[in-house]
Order: structure tokens, then C-alpha cells, then sequence
């Protein structure tokens, strides 16, 4: 495949071919209504994230400060219930997925535009319904734990109601993306031509289709366990709470690789490309990326090992758990392979690549170490646990979203972001985000648990670290989106359509692209990856 | 799989099923009706903890024919096998998983402690 | 991207971004997609009677006598013919008769209307005996109740007239310990509220299908579909035939076996 940078360049694109605001709110363009995800869920981010800096605020020194225990049980919710379902589970592939799919494969659409289209607005009432019911409040934490859930007198069926319509969003999406793979690809693309980018989105699409119904299911009966007494997750009825926590976790722990693996992905897509390298070991990647999402269906129970489950099936899933790092780690070892001996540019999306695999590095070990029955007995429900899934979320799937919207962001706006200020903002990010969460570890060690308003005056000092990086992680964000905003907004600087010189398909056509995506429907005879190689460029 | 190909003329897009094989399945999942129906109600048919084995596998059956026949699956492409299949085998998986926790616990039972600590801390 | 109303009876909708071939592969796939969707939403439900079957045997079997298993079958026997005349729409479909298209498809969301109506009459039964969620208990004549006799808590009938073994009052606040010790010792309303969450979100999908096959009724009417395109009587099928599936496993699961 040769790099095009002689495509055409004409001003109609996807961006004005249509600009009344009906043409955006009924437009069944792929691309269109993938930024129109992105501008919803950066908004949902950035009210948990004041929750979240809200309670960082409180947790900064012991004793009460401004907040009432009630009020911190809402926050933590409030925190939780919006980060995962109305920002990271649509996350990477509403936004980025929708935009770029079409374009990787050599399509003009994904394979149902107006159930693509419906997708959002079921996202958008599903979104609505949670922050009112979360405004209500709701003081269950995001996991709604029985018999806490049905006892409580707070928004309980609106929040599950809410998490039930969002889900449907995420079944709808997810089927989509599985039909378009399967459909639509352009003559020559065949599944061992396909970006590490797709691969990624086709894993996520079948947990998402096949997973949520799950927790559709199980939160549809916390529903009907509150309204109509019916026992079946309460013990005073003869039900098992822990029943609960099976299914609920059923999902809750294969969507965390929806979560993730898109952003495998995008970091699959941005190392060969500031390598100059090809990405080592492709078939290996495509493999992992199914692996992972099999075998994290086998491994829910871990978030149950001193729930009470027996002693059987504690063993057995956390030996598997153990398991499920194999094929990640497999991912990290091509990922550091492709870099060896590569000619690295650290241009910014590279930067938060390489600052993805560090922290995820510590994300997954430290997965292991809660995976360890023995240790998971006393690091189970501490800030150990939260500082571990923050850095899978916030430094995995997060980083990647942001190094996508850094990578991608001349394809979509056909203009090119400002690089030292953008490169400032990492900093700020990376720097902000480790000193927020490594204290948590070592505070979890320390016997600090979670969700608790209040600790201990020894706690103080590594909880007041934790809050001023949570304070420069905020701002490291904000600068960052401010920053692409600003470009957007301001910059006049048209972009060429392959600013990286990148080898896959959606750098093939101008940026923005065209509403068709292509003027000619696109063909392939390699894999995206053969970067320094005679055929690349035609003449480097 | 590319979107070109030559399928795109008129007529055959799916696999026409001869009627009587319809009739045979309907003949069939009746017929497997009442069978289910006696072997559950009739007395000289008690197996005990069988009779609901017996009973799924007999649905099994059925449920496989409506597939295969009524919904065409026979005449389907790997791709609808596979999504078939697959949550399939996620309620087995379900369902297992879930069976070795609840049956395996041992509530009941004292456990034995062989803690150094355990005696001094019953003196505090 | 046009709409199916606005093309030409017979002709396939022809969007932008794939063939009409193409299209039909896809959208069969989505909707197997779809289903499989469904069958993980009942499995959690038939993993939690699994469940508790296993845990509450002897009451599980107590509270299934409850059920008439002479009109499950007979529902039985109603999907699985509408099952048959919904696949020879779709064969019809293949052939180009949208006659027979609408007249089989008629039948097919009779027979589902059939299954409601026999549904309605169970659940209005149980209701009238005190076996329904949320709903305070009546009294009951004794014997109206099935399966009481070989256990413990038996059909007694407590202080106030109230028969509490059998129903859910959402209040126990009013109740003496004693009473209140009757109703968390009772595991049969476990069964049936596993029962009426089954059947309840099964006849929910009845439904749902025949409000689809009702409007691939319509389009039929109207002639839309011909040998070259049929994918919504396909599609609509299909889903009938979920219904049905669901249906061949909870019949011998709640009505059949002991």
C-alpha cells in the first residue's frame, strides 16, 4: 500500500455539506455523528470530573471539611455512574469508532446509518434519565450492590432505568460495528489486512452486543425487586445477594475491555507510525484482541472473592484471572518490539502512546496482585482497588482517547492542533494523573478503604498529595481539550490529508473527508503496517 | 467477504425450503410436545433428578429443528453460526460458573483455624 | 438514503453504502445478532431458576403445581403452529405472493393473540387467589391452593382473615413477628416471581412480535415485497421464531417438571 499525499483537495467536506441544524440532528453520516458523541460525552466527563475533584477537595485533609457523609455517598456515585456509562462505555468507540470504521475498512457508511442515528438518541434519553435521577440523589455507588440498592430511599429505579436505555445504545452500536466488519470491507480487505484499530472495535462490538443484555436483565430486576417485592436478590426473602454480584459482574468486568481494547487499538494504530517500524507481530496483536475478549467472560468473580462465594470458584477465578494478562501482555511486549531499533518522533500522540503503555504496565500488574486470593483478602474494597482501575481507565482507556483525538484530529477537522502547547498539556496530564493515584496504592496498603467520607489523621499526608495531582490532572485535561478547541475554532492552517504519512485507509482521502468518504471506492493489497519498506512513499 | 461481488443479480437470495420439510418440522415439534408432556406426567416415567435433563434435552430438540428448518439456519454462513452459538455457550458459562459457587459454599460448616495469633487475641 | 415507503413495490431499497445483496446478507445478520441478544436477556433469568430450583426444590416443586399444564400446552401448541405458518410467509415471500404473505402473517399474530388471551386468564386466576406481586393479600378458601399439604407452612389462614403464605403485602410493617417469620420462611414466592418475570417478559416479546409481523403485514398489503425483496418478512420471522424458542424451554420448565 502506497502513502498518499497527493489526494485531491477540494472544499466541500463532511463538515459543510449540509449546515442547518436539522442537517445535524437527522444526519445518518457516520462521521457526524460521531463528533456529535464526542462533544456529549466530553461534557459528561467533565461533570464527573468535577465530582471528582469535589471529593478529592474533601478527602484532602481528615475530618469533615464541606461535605456531609450523605453528600459524599452521592458524589462517589455520581462520580462512578457517569464516568462508566455516560462517558468511558460509549468512550472510544462512539466517538472515535464511528468516525474512523467506515473510513479504515473503505466503506461509505457503517452497515445501519439511521440505527446508528437512533443509537445516540437512546444514549441522549439514557443520559438524561441518569443525571436527573443522579441530581435525585442516589447513594448506592455505580454498582448498586442488593440489599443496600432495594432498601435505600433514594432514585434507585430511575438510575437503573437510565443504565437500561444507555444499554440498549451500547447493544445497538456494537451490532452495527460487528455487521459493518463483517460487510463492508473494500475489495482486497481481507481480516488479516485490517488496522489493529478495527480489530480492536470488532472485539469491543461483540462483548457490547453480547454482554449488556446481561446487566439490562439484572438491573431490570433490581427494578422489579424494588417495586413489586418480588425476593430475588434478598436475603430476607430467601433470595442471594450474591446472585447479584454474579450478574452484574457477568458484564461489569467484560465491559472494562470494552473500555480498553479500542484503546489498544488506537496506540496499535500510533507507534508503527512515529516507529517508522512495522507494528511487530500483527497477526499475534489481531489474536490477543479476540482472546481478550473471550477469555474475559470467564473471570467476573474476581470483583467477588471475599464477597462470600465459595471457596471452589474463588480459586478457579482468580487462577484464570491470572490468565486473562497473557494476551495483554503479549500486546505490550509488540508494542515495545515495534519501537526497538524504529526511527521515533515524539510527536504528541505518540507521547500519550508511550505514557498508555507505562501506566498500564502498573494497571495491570497491580491487577495481578488483587487477582492473588491471599492478598485480595486485605487489599479487597481499599484504595489499592481504586488506584488499580483508575489506572487502567483514566491512564488506559482515558490516555487513549486523548491520543486518538490528537492523532485523528487533522482527519477530522482538517486542521492541525498546536504541538508545544499540546505537548505542555501531557505533561501536565501524566505528571497530575501518577501523583494522584500512586499515593492511592501505597494509602491501600496502609489499610485505607474506599468510599469511606472520612480516615484516620495518618492517612492525611498521602491523601493531600493525591488531591494536588488530582488538581493538576484536571487542569493537564482541560488544557488539552482547550487546546484542540482552540485549533479548531481558530487555527487557519489547513491540513494535509496525511500529515504522519500513515498506511491506513482513512489517511487516503482529503481531511475533512468528503461526505461519500472516498471519491472512488478504495481497493487494498497489503496490511496497513509496512512502514520502512521500498514501498512506502514512493521514494523516501 | 467485499461488497462487489457477483451476488447482485435477481432472483436467489435465500435458500427456498420445500414445503414438506416445513410440514415435517411442524409434525415433529408436536409430535416432541407430547412426548414431553407424557414422560413427565406419566408415572411409569419418573426418573427422579432426570426428569428435567430429559425434559431440556427433548426442548433441545425441538428448539434445534425451529432453528435449523423453520428459521434456515441449516443453509446459513459460518458468520450466523458463530453469533448463534455464541450465547450459547454464555448462558452454559453463566449458568456453570454461578453453579460452582452457591453448591460449594460451606456456611454451615465450622472452619478450622490455624491461627498462632487466634488464642491471643480471644484473651484480649 | 431512501425510505422503504417511498420506493417501488417489489424493488429493494437501494441506500448508498452497500448493494441490495449485500443488504439482505447484512440485515439477516444483524437480526441473528439481535436475537442472540435476547437469548443472553432470558438466561439470566433461567440462570436464576436454576438457581434457586436447586436451592428450594421441594417448594419449587409445591408451587409448579399451581400451574395448569393442560393450557401451557395448549399455548405450546399454538406458538409452534404460528412458528410453521410465520416460516411459510417467508416462503411465500420468497415466491412473490404477498397475499398469501399477508394472509399467513394474519395468522401467525392471531395465534400469538390466542397465547395472550390463554396468558390472561392464568395470571387473572392466580391474581384472584392472592399469587401476585405487590397486590395485598385477599382471603383464600382453602384448597384453592395447591401443594401445601405435604409441607411445613400450610394454607393457614392468620389473624385478620389475611392469608399470608401465598402473596407479597409490599408492607410488612403491620404484621407480629410471628406472622412476618411465616412469610420469609416461604421460598414459593420465589418461584413465582421467577414465574411471572419469565412468562411476564416472554409475553412481553408476544407482543412486540406481533406488533412487527403486524406491520410486515401492512407492507405486504401495499405489495412491497417480491422474489428480489422480502428481508423484513425474513427479519420479522425470524424474531417470531425467538418467541417460540423461548417458549419450547419455559413450558416443561415451569409447567412440566417436578
Amino acid at each position: 500500500m502506497t502513502v498518499h499525499s497527493d489526494v485531491a483537495h477540494n472544499n466541500k467536506n463532511y463538515l459543510n455539506h449540509e449546515t442547518t441544524l436539522w442537517s445535524w440532528l437527522s444526519t445518518v453520516d457516520h462521521k457526524r455523528i460521531g463528533l456529535m458523541y464526542l462533544f456529549t460525552i466530553t461534557g459528561f466527563f467533565i461533570v464527573g470530573g468535577l465530582a471528582a475533584l469535589t471529593m478529592r477537595m474533601e478527602l484532602a485533609s481528615s475530618g469533615a471539611d464541606f461535605l456531609s457523609p450523605e453528600q459524599y455517598n452521592v458524589l462517589f456515585t455520581l462520580h462512578g455512574a457517569i464516568m462508566i456509562f455516560l462517558f468511558i462505555v460509549p468512550g472510544i468507540p462512539a466517538t472515535m469508532g464511528n468516525f474512523l470504521l467506515p473510513l479504515m475498512i473503505g466503506a461509505k457508511d457503517v452497515a445501519f446509518p439511521r440505527l446508528n442515528l437512533l443509537s445516540f438518541y437512546i444514549y441522549v434519553v439514557g443520559a438524561f434519565m441518569a443525571l436527573y435521577a443522579l441530581l435525585n440523589p442516589i447513594d448506592t455507588g455505580w454498582t448498586f450492590y442488593a440489599p443496600y440498592s432495594m432498601q435505600t430511599q433514594s432514585a434507585v429505579i430511575l438510575m437503573t432505568g437510565a443504565a437500561f436505555v444507555l444499554g440498549f445504545s451500547s447493544i445497538l452500536t456494537g451490532l452495527n460495528f460487528v455487521v459493518t466488519v463483517h460487510r463492508l470491507r473494500c475489495p482486497g480487505m481481507t481480516w488479516d489486512r485490517l488496522p489493529v484499530f478495527v480489530w480492536g472495535l470488532y472485539a469491543t462490538a461483540v462483548i457490547q452486543t453480547l454482554a449488556t443484555p446481561v446487566i439490562g436483565m439484572t438491573l431490570l430486576l433490581l427494578i422489579v425487586e424494588r417495586w413489586l417485592g418480588v425476593g430475588i436478590f434478598n436475603p430476607a426473602m430467601g433470595g442471594d445477594p450474591v446472585l447479584f454480584e454474579h450478574l452484574f459482574w457477568f458484564y461489569s468486568h467484560p465491559v472494562v475491555y470494552i473500555m480498553v481494547l479500542p484503546a489498544f487499538g488506537v496506540v496499535g494504530e500510533i507507534i508503527p507510525v512515529f516507529s517508522r517500524k512495522p507494528l511487530f507481530g500483527y497477526k499475534m496483536v489481531c489474536y490477543a484482541s479476540v482472546a481478550i475478549a473471550l477469555v474475559g467472560f470467564l473471570v467476573w468473580a474476581h470483583h467477588m472473592l471475599v464477597a462470600g462465594i465459595s471457596d471452589t470458584s474463588a480459586i478457579y477465578f482468580s487462577v484464570i484471572t491470572f490468565g486473562v494478562a497473557i494476551p495483554t501482555a503479549i500486546k505490550v511486549f509488540n508494542w515495545v518490539s515495534t519501537m526497538y531499533k524504529g526511527s521515533i518522533s515524539f510527536d504528541t500522540p505518540m507521547l500519550y502512546a508511550m505514557g498508555f503503555v507505562f501506566l498500564f504496565m502498573i494497571a495491570g500488574t497491580t491487577g495481578i496482585y488483587l487477582a492473588t486470593l491471599a492478598v485480595d483478602v486485605f487489599y479487597h474494597d481499599t484504595y489499592f482497588v481504586v488506584a488499580h482501575f483508575h489506572y487502567t481507565i483514566q491512564g488506559g482507556a482515558v490516555i487513549g482517547l486523548i491520543a486518538a483525538l490528537h492523532f485523528w484530529f487533522p482527519k477530522m477537522t482538517g486542521k492541525m492542533y498546536n504541538e508545544p502547547l499540546a505537548k505542555i498539556a501531557f505533561v501536565l496530564v501524566f505528571v497530575g494523573f501518577n501523583l494522584t493515584f500512586l499515593p492511592q496504592f501505597v494509602l491501600g496498603m496502609e489499610g485505607m478503604p474506599r468510599r469511606y467520607f472520612d480516615y484516620l489523621p495518618e492517612f492525611e499526608g498521602l491523601h493531600r498529595l493525591s488531591s494536588y495531582g488530582a488538581v493538576v490532572n484536571g487542569f493537564g485535561y482541560t488544557f488539552a481539550l482547550l487546546n484542540l478547541l482552540g485549533a479548531w475554532i481558530f487555527s487557519k492552517k489547513q491540513a494535509p490529508a496525511n500529515p504522519y504519512n500513515s498506511l491506513s485507509l482513512e489517511w487516503n482521502t482529503q481531511s475533512p473527508p468528503i461526505h461519500e468518504n472516498f471519491e472512488e471506492t478504495p481497493s487494498v493489497t497489503d496490511y496497513p503496517y509496512a512502514y520502512g519498506t521500498p514501498v512506502e512513499g514512493g521514494g523516501h | 467477504m467485499s461488497s462487489h461481488s457477483h451476488e447482485d443479480h435477481h432472483g436467489e437470495l435465500g435458500h427456498i425450503v420445500p414445503f414438506a420439510i416445513y410440514r415435517n418440522v411442524l409434525i415433529g415439534l408436536l409430535v416432541l410436545t407430547v412426548i414431553t408432556v407424557w414422560v413427565a406426567k406419566a408415572p411409569s416415567m419418573d426418573f427422579g433428578n432426570l426428569n428435567i435433563a430429559i425434559a431440556m434435552v427433548i426442548a433441545s430438540v425441538k428448539a434445534s429443528i425451529v432453528a435449523l428448518y423453520f428459521m434456515h439456519l441449516k443453509f446459513e454462513d459460518k458468520t450466523t453460526w458463530l453469533y448463534a452459538f455464541f450465547p450459547i455457550m454464555l448462558l452454559v458459562l453463566m449458568m456453570g460458573l454461578i453453579f460452582l459457587d452457591n453448591p460449594f459454599r460451606r456456611a454451615d460448616q465450622p472452619v478450622e483455624v490455624n491461627d498462632p495469633l487466634a488464642e491471643q487475641l480471644q484473651q484480649i | 438514503m431512501t425510505s422503504v415507503a417511498q420506493t417501488i413495490p417489489g424493488e429493494p431499497p437501494h441506500p448508498h453504502h452497500w448493494t441490495p445483496t449485500n443488504a439482505y446478507h447484512g440485515a439477516k445478520l444483524g437480526m441473528w445478532l439481535f436475537l442472540a441478544t435476547e437469548i443472553l436477556l432470558f438466561s439470566v433469568l433461567f440462570t436464576a431458576f436454576a438457581l434457586y430450583r436447586w436451592a428450594y426444590l421441594g417448594e419449587f416443586h409445591d408451587a409448579s403445581l399451581n400451574l395448569d399444564w393442560k393450557l401451557g400446552a395448549l399455548n405450546t401448541a399454538v406458538l409452534i403452529l404460528s412458528s410453521f405458518t410465520a416460516a411459510l410467509a417467508v416462503d411465500a415471500a420468497q415466491r412473490g405472493n404477498n397475499k398469501r404473505v399477508k394472509h399467513l402473517l394474519l395468522f401467525t399474530v392471531m395465534c400469538g393473540g390466542i397465547f395472550l388471551v390463554v396468558k390472561y386468564f392464568e395470571y387473572s386466576h392466580k391474581y384472584h387467589i392472592g399469587l401476585f406481586p405487590g397486590v395485598e393479600c385477599p382471603v383464600v378458601e382453602a384448597g384453592a391452593l395447591h401443594g401445601s399439604e405435604g409441607h411445613g407452612g400450610g394454607a393457614d389462614v392468620a389473624e385478620g382473615g389475611h392469608h399470608l403464605e401465598y402473596c407479597w403485602p409490599k408492607d410488612t410493617s403491620g404484621l407480629s413477628e410471628g406472622q412476618r417469620e411465616m412469610l420469609v420462611s416461604s421460598k414459593y414466592k420465589m418461584y413465582f416471581g421467577l414465574y411471572y418475570c419469565m412468562t411476564g417478559l416472554h409475553a412481553l416479546h408476544v407482543i412486540i412480535g406481533m406488533l412487527l409481523l403486524s406491520w410486515v403485514c401492512f407492507h405486504a398489503s401495499r405489495n412491497r415485497f417480491s422474489e428480489k425483496y422480502y428481508t423484513p418478512v425474513e427479519l420479522g420471522a425470524l424474531y417470531w421464531h425467538l418467541v417460540d424458542l423461548i417458549w419450547i424451554y419455559l413450558f416443561p420448565l415451569l409447567y412440566l417438571v417436578d
